[in-house]
Parts: C-alpha cells; sequence; structure tokens
C-alpha cells in the first residue's frame, strides 16, 4: 500500500508532491490517486453520463492530466477543499475533451496504482443513484463525497486486514468483518461468541481493538490526503461526524 | 479491495465516532446531544452505579488545540461550584486517545423547548434569573462564558436551572491578582470595570494576548466577539448575550423573532434589554447582578435603573402595583358616594 512508503516527515501528498525528489512525488501521487480514482470514475460515468469505456478513458487521461498540468501545484487550500478543487478539474477536464484527441492522448501510465475499472463498475451496477437525480452542484459534491468516504474506508480496511495479519490477528478481523461489514442484521455477540467458540468479552475486545486499528488508519490515510492541518480537521469531523444530531 | 456497501460504511463511520471506553469504568450507553466542539453521551459509571454525561471530542484526534480546550473546559467546571452549573465528576483520556471528562447527566429540557410550556412572564423572568445567578458566579470566579444562548442552558425535572456547555468559557484573571495556576494561554487580564470608571477607563482597561478570533453564537455574540476584537470582550459580553437571552424570554410563544408581537410591549422591559444588548459595551449593564437586580426590580414592580419614568408611567406602574388595592378603594368610594345619592332622596 502506498501509504506504508510514505515519509513521515511530509504528512501532505501536497507538500510531497512539491518535492524536489521524484521517488517521493510518485509515492505521494500513488496516495492520493488510490484515494481518488474510483471516486473520479463513477462521477465521470453518473455525472458526465459516459458509457464504462470512455469513463475509463478519461480517468485515466484527468490523472495523467494532474501531472502534465501540475494542477496540484496550483492548488490554494485557502479557496476550497482539496476534494472539491479534485472535482471541479475533473468538470473542467471533461468538458474540455474531444474524444479523438482524447485516444490519441492517453496512455495511460499516470499511475502505479491498479485501477480496477471492472470491479468499479460491478459497484456502480450494485448502487440505486439514478444521474438524473442529482443534478444540483450540492448534491454532486455530496455523491462525490459519499464515494470518497467510501474509498478511503475501503483503503482502510484493506490495510488493517494487511495489519491483523501481520500480527496473526486473523481471527479478529473476521471478527470485525462480520460484525461490521457484512450488513448482516441478525448477527450479534452471542452469535459470534458461539461461531468463534470464545467469550463474548473476547468478542468486545476484538471489536474495540478492530475499530480503534480501523480508525487511526483511515486517519492517517486522510491526513495524508489533506492539504493542511486545517483541511485534515474538517474533514475528519465530516468523515466520523456525519451522524452527528 | 472489498466493495463496503453504504450500510458498512455508515456502520463503520458510527462505530469509529463512538468513543472507545474499555480500560474506563464508564459503559457507552446513547448519545444525548452535540456541543460546539465535542459529541455529549449518557453513559453509566460501573463504580458508582449511575448515569453520568461523557463529553468526547468529536473530531477523532488527540492532538491538538481542541484537545486542550476540552481539558481546560472540564477545568473550568471543576472550579465552578454552584447549583447553576453542572457539576464535573471526572476528566481523563480514552483509549482511542480522545479527551474526555464526564459531569452530572442532567434529565431535563433545554431552554428553548422548556418555555414553550411556561407562558406566564413572570415565571420566564424568574428562570432569567437563576441563569444570572449562575453567570454572576462564574464572572466572581473570573470566568466568561462567552457562548451564552437559550440552547446551553437545562431546565431539570425539578426545575432547577444549570449553564452549560463551558467549551469557549474564557478564565480571566484580576490585575491584582498573583499569577493565576492555572493561566489560560488566551486569558484577558481582567479590570473588573466599576460605576465610577469612565467609559474611557473601562474600555482601555483590558490587555490582550490573542486577536482575531471569533467563538460564539450568532444573534446571542456582543459585536466585539462577533468582530474578533478579543481585546474588549469581557463580563459585558456575556451581558450582551444575557439581554439576548432576554429578549428571546419574553417574546410569546409562537412569536419568536417578532419583537413587535411581544408582552404587552413593556417598555421598561425592552429598555432593560436594549441597555443589556447595546452595541458600545461601555453602555451596558456593568455586572450581571445590575443586569438581575433590575429584573428583580421590574417583577416587583419598581422603576428600573435602564429607563426613565414619566409620571403616566409612574401612575401605571402604580396601578400595576396595587391593582387590587385601587380597585377596592375605588369600589368602596363608588359605594360611598351611592349611599350617600340615595341617602339624600
Amino acid at each position: 500500500m502506498a501509504g506504508d512508503q510514505f515519509p513521515v516527515t511530509r504528512w501532505s501528498v501536497i507538500d510531497a508532491v512539491k518535492s524536489e525528489d521524484p521517488a517521493e512525488q510518485v509515492r505521494a501521487l500513488d496516495t492520493l490517486f488510490a484515494a481518488y480514482w474510483k471516486p473520479v470514475y463513477k462521477y465521470v460515468r453518473l455525472r458526465w453520463n459516459q458509457p464504462a469505456e470512455d469513463a475509463q478513458d478519461l480517468t485515466q487521461g484527468f490523472f495523467a492530466e494532474v501531472l502534465e498540468r501540475d494542477l496540484l501545484a496550483k492548488y490554494d487550500l485557502a479557496k476550497s477543499k482539496l476534494r472539491t478543487y479534485l472535482r471541479l478539474c475533473v468538470d473542467s477536464f471533461v468538458m474540455n475533451q474531444e474524444k479523438a484527441a482524447r485516444r490519441q492522448k492517453r496512455g495511460g501510465n499516470a499511475t502505479h496504482v491498479a485501477l480496477d475499472f471492472q470491479g468499479a463498475e460491478g459497484e456502480l451496477a450494485g448502487t440505486t443513484i439514478d444521474a438524473a437525480s442529482i443534478p444540483s452542484p450540492e448534491s454532486l459534491e455530496e455523491f462525490f463525497e459519499k464515494e470518497w468516504v467510501r474509498s478511503l474506508f475501503a483503503l482502510a480496511v484493506e490495510e488493517l486486514r494487511k495489519f491483523c495479519a501481520e500480527r496473526e490477528r486473523e481471527r479478529t478481523f473476521r471478527i470485525f468483518e462480520e460484525y461490521d461489514l457484512s450488513g448482516d442484521p441478525e448477527i450479534s455477540y452471542e452469535k459470534l461468541a458461539a461461531e468463534y467458540a470464545i467469550a463474548i468479552t473476547d468478542v468486545t475486545n476484538a471489536l474495540s481493538w478492530a475499530r480503534r486499528e480501523f480508525r487511526r488508519i483511515a486517519l492517517e490515510r486522510l491526513r495524508e490526503i489533506c492539504a493542511s492541518d486545517e483541511e485534515f480537521h474538517r474533514e475528519a469531523r465530516a468523515v466520523f461526524g456525519s451522524d452527528a444530531a | 479491495m472489498k466493495f463496503l456497501s453504504d450500510k458498512a460504511v455508515d456502520r463503520l463511520r458510527q462505530n469509529a465516532n463512538a468513543p472507545d471506553l474499555s480500560g474506563t469504568r464508564y459503559q457507552l450507553l446513547e448519545r444525548v446531544a452535540r456541543g460546539g466542539m465535542g459529541v455529549v453521551y449518557a453513559a453509566r459509571d460501573e463504580m458508582l452505579d449511575r448515569r453520568v454525561a461523557l463529553k468526547v471530542l468529536d473530531v477523532p484526534v488527540a492532538d491538538g488545540d481542541l484537545a486542550c480546550r476540552l481539558n481546560r473546559e472540564a477545568r473550568v467546571l471543576a472550579r465552578l461550584e454552584h447549583p447553576g452549573i453542572v457539576p464535573v465528576h471526572d476528566v481523563g483520556t480514552l483509549a482511542d486517545g480522545r479527551v474526555f471528562y464526564t459531569m452530572k447527566f442532567v434529565e431535563g429540557q433545554r431552554l428553548d423547548k422548556h418555555i414553550e410550556a411556561v407562558i406566564s412572564l413572570p415565571d420566564r423572568l424568574r428562570l432569567f434569573l437563576r441563569i444570572c445567578d449562575a453567570v454572576a458566579f462564574a464572572h466572581a470566579r473570573g470566568v466568561l462564558h462567552r457562548d451564552l444562548k437559550p440552547a446551553n442552558v437545562m431546565v431539570g425535572a425539578f426545575g432547577e436551572v444549570l449553564v452549560m456547555d463551558w467549551g469557549l468559557a474564557k478564565i480571566l484573571r484580576e490585575q491584582s491578582a498573583g499569577k493565576s495556576e492555572e493561566e489560560d494561554p488566551e486569558a484577558t487580564i481582567l479590570h473588573v470595570p466599576r460605576a465610577s470608571d469612565s467609559p474611557a477607563d473601562r474600555t482601555q482597561a483590558t490587555h490582550v494576548t490573542g486577536q482575531g478570533t471569533v467563538l460564539g453564537t450568532p444573534g446571542y455574540m456582543s459585536p466585539e466577539q462577533a468582530s474578533g476584537d478579543i481585546a474588549n470582550v469581557d463580563e459585558r459580553s456575556d451581558i450582551f448575550s444575557l439581554g439576548a437571552v432576554l429578549r428571546f424570554l419574553y417574546t410569546p410563544p409562537g412569536c419568536e423573532g417578532n419583537q413587535s408581537r411581544a408582552w404587552r410591549h413593556d417598555k421598561a422591559l425592552e429598555a432593560i434589554c436594549a441597555k443589556a444588548v447595546e452595541t458600545n459595551s461601555s453602555n451596558r449593564y456593568i455586572s450581571v447582578s445590575d443586569l438581575s437586580a433590575d429584573v428583580s426590580r421590574y417583577l416587583d414592580g419598581l422603576p428600573v435603573s435602564a429607563r426613565k419614568e414619566t409620571i403616566f408611567d409612574k401612575a401605571v406602574r402604580f396601578y400595576r402595583r396595587h391593582t387590587v388595592a385601587i380597585l377596592l378603594i375605588a369600589a368602596y368610594l363608588v359605594m360611598r358616594i351611592l349611599l350617600l345619592i340615595f341617602s339624600h332622596r
């Protein structure tokens, strides 16, 4: 995972892309692309009503453009959130593209992150969002944010799985997966305790540990893809505090 | 990478945000409210077997200014032992690194909800006087609330009034006092204004260590707070907020925001409000005690310091204060006159 190699002294991708060291730049961009490519792809599919093939093209093209035109260096954190800035860049990019020119230009190697478009397309098919139902800028922002949170959480869950495997806590991860991720309304602490032949308090402790680690990882990834401390705090509140009254 | 459904994302979000109480004496029950910088949960203190309110930062980070502020809020509350201020029980850091504190769990309603059932103006004003008592006490201990509003006042099941959410509180210290043990880095060095001070003295008596930060709630925040003019934020800023609360309280049910329909549009009460919410802080009441004394005088049918009375006003007030006696005397006189008329026929 890109985040594992990310230098601790430069916690923001915006700082890192401005670095003189090309290797550090690539690592920073990979971190950013890993978090953003799926939201961008789904956004292009829905907002711009593009067929899957063209949306794939545009997504890769957009990240190529981020590199070529040095868009991250132009980001002004006083004006907007990084997430909003990137979404507006996507809009502007798609609007300005001509299909033929696009096909000529796209080479595709903008990022080292594997872009699983087929998987993203499958996720999109599972959602019930109708492009016509999201016409306002607010709902577009909301949709993009929702997909961005999903992408961030998916990265954190994946990293938690590896983290658990390294510490031989696979059972902890499975409990976490079954209770917090499966969405099974029938699942209970008692059932899990019976399934794994452990005490209910062990289930409670396992969940408590996994959630704590999940939050730590998610916040670390979030910190990396925010441009400033202030933005990080704002985004952390938006990501974790949206159930607020 | 595993696809996360909307339900899974919501669940992760909810669980990741819930405070991790492992290793503490508390058991999480439910979320009850959200304050300026934290979320308040109901929790059970397993050692004392009682329900407490647990406040924890809503931003899930352990470091930084917000954690310091929550810690400070707990310390501020700890120094304010008063029946009108919610008592703090415990403060600490959770396993997830977030700062928390626990306080008395107040079973009741927020003032803005509670007054919907309080029809009588005197009853509303008595509630206001109890808020003033708590704020005056805090001021006497060198603490400004800075976010007084109906939503930050709770009225308990037995009518107790508690001023809540001291997250924006500012610790002041008197110039004559020595260096405080827990000095607020943002502290204004307070010179408590006296009636004998000239307006210039009163406005120039403060010294500042931080400037430009806007903290508070629009509509209840004094102009000096709204403009981030920390140099001029003192007791009179809280008095401004209390004036706005008073205005809210004397607006009858269903007429919030419509000042023209306030109770009888009482000139004396309006003058009290106007004086409390003066734009220029030096024209406001000097202390909360002065404000509450004026409201008490109004309740007792006495003249208020905020308004010079005409003879007509005096007569009206005299009539209101002695309505029963005046009516009895008038009835007696009418009876005597009628008796005289009939006896001379």
